[in-house]
């Protein structure tokens, strides 16, 4: 794979198919999270973490069992497996090394097993026929993508709060879901882009 | 067990994506055409059936400890079976809906009903559990299809009906904005769709305050 392939491809997975605006891949804990800059950074670092390793890890499940031993339909099952387990060793890690981001993290931290955009980029990846290398780069690109529109919308979400000033049925939830259809519409500038 | 009362809770009270706020990728990502929206929702409605029966049957045997795991398991296992059979039989739906299909194991609603209602209870009121929430789910994916479908496109039921399953056409394609149909109209119509429900729970919870007075 060539040096030039590989940058548009992270580009592309970065900013003009960004996981969460334009594949909505991932919408529970972006929504979950964000409250907050520092926990909106923490969960994208840990989700950059984990799809980047999913990403291997499903390739290499596929690649030496599931098409060897002709298993492609248990695809779903196999991946799901390995993201679960994968989740539960940074889970314990996070619980010895940095405690603090363990407990902001809370709950949301096991729910990234369920996170769409993990099994979506392994999915996406076996679907779109990506060498290893392309898988590892699509991966790491997809968990930036999620860490670029988590932290820009925590930051949305922090001055919408600051200000208060909306409609009494629009408050909460229902105000961060047109804040983030806003960016998602700053976002699509990006597909001119060519690469 | 008091049928009408999941029903309501499932439609209305606990609507799983409206007051609950689950399973919105795919609420968000698929409802662009009536005929996506009902395929969904059907598919959701039968793996929720199937995995809160199978996970309220087994709910005694399987070790608190790894439930997460065992519960993601059975579901998976029913997603395969749904997705295998739409590829079969329903290729047009399968391709439109794509990686979505497979992702229906992380879709939250599936795993929250599992933990909250289908572990604590038996299997018929779990049965009914999974058909109430998920026809809670359908009908918010499909008045979001509808939606989207008329401001977006100008047609109703896009994939079912009208010529060549284009849907029929309602506004004069001049008429229409595509962005409704982009991800930002998806996130505008869920948006305002949440907000009408917070206003219509408030109303009603101001009546019943003045009737209580």
């Amino acid at each position: 794979m060539s040096f030039a392939s590989i940058v548009s491809l992270a580009l592309g997975a970065i900013l003009i198919e960004n996981f969460i605006f334009s594949k909505f891949l991932g919408i529970c804990p972006f929504m979950g999270v964000s409250k907050k800059t520092d926990t909106a950074l923490g969960m994208g670092v840990a989700v950059i973490f984990v799809m980047t390793v999913a990403s291997i890890f499903c390739y290499l499940v596929n690649e030496l069992l599931l098409v060897p031993l002709n298993l492609q339909y248990m695809q779903t099952v196999a991946y799901i497996f390995v993201i679960a387990s994968l989740v539960q060793l940074v889970e314990m890690f996070l619980q010895k090394m940095i405690p603090s981001l363990y407990r902001a993290l809370g709950i949301y931290l096991p729910l990234i097993t369920t996170n769409c955009a993990v099994l979506g980029v392994a999915l996406l990846n076996t679907q779109n026929g990506y060498s290893f290398i392309g898988s590892v780069v699509y991966g790491a690109a997809g968990g930036v993508g999620f860490l670029v529109a988590i932290v820009l919308f925590a930051s949305v979400r922090e001055r919408l709060d600051a200000t208060g000033d909306c409609p009494k049925s629009f408050e909460g939830f229902p105000i961060a879901l047109v804040a983030a259809g806003l960016i998602a519409l700053a976002f699509m500038g990006f597909s001119g882009l060519k690469i | 067990m008091d049928f009408k009362k999941q029903l309501k809770d499932g439609l209305i009270d606990n609507n799983p994506v409206l007051v609950q706020l689950l399973g919105m990728c795919s609420t968000l990502a698929i409802s662009t055409t009536l005929f996506n929206g009902i395929g969904m929702g059907v598919s959701v409605t039968i793996i929720l059936i199937c995995s809160n029966i199978v996970i309220s049957l087994l709910r005694k045997v399987i070790p608190s400890k790894i439930r997460i795991a065992a519960y993601i398991v059975v579901i998976a296992g029913f997603v395969t079976i749904v997705d295998l059979l739409l590829q079969a039989f329903l290729p047009a739906l399968s391709e439109s809906l794509g990686v979505f299909i497979p992702l229906i194991v992380v879709n939250c609603i599936i795993l929250a009903r599992a933990e909250s209602f289908a572990s604590k209870n038996g299997v018929l009121a779990s049965a009914v559990d999974g058909l109430t929430q998920g026809i809670g789910y359908t009908i918010v994916l499909v008045i979001m299809c509808i939606i989207r479908e008329f401001l977006g496109n100008g047609t109703f039921g896009g994939g079912l009906l009208g010529p060549e399953g284009a849907g029929i056409r309602i506004l004069p394609a001049e008429y229409t904005t595509l962005h409704i149909i982009l991800p930002f109209g998806g996130f505008l119509v869920l948006g305002c769709l949440i907000a009408a429900m917070q206003y219509f729970s408030r109303k009603a919870a101001e009546k019943k305050k003045e009737a209580l007075k």
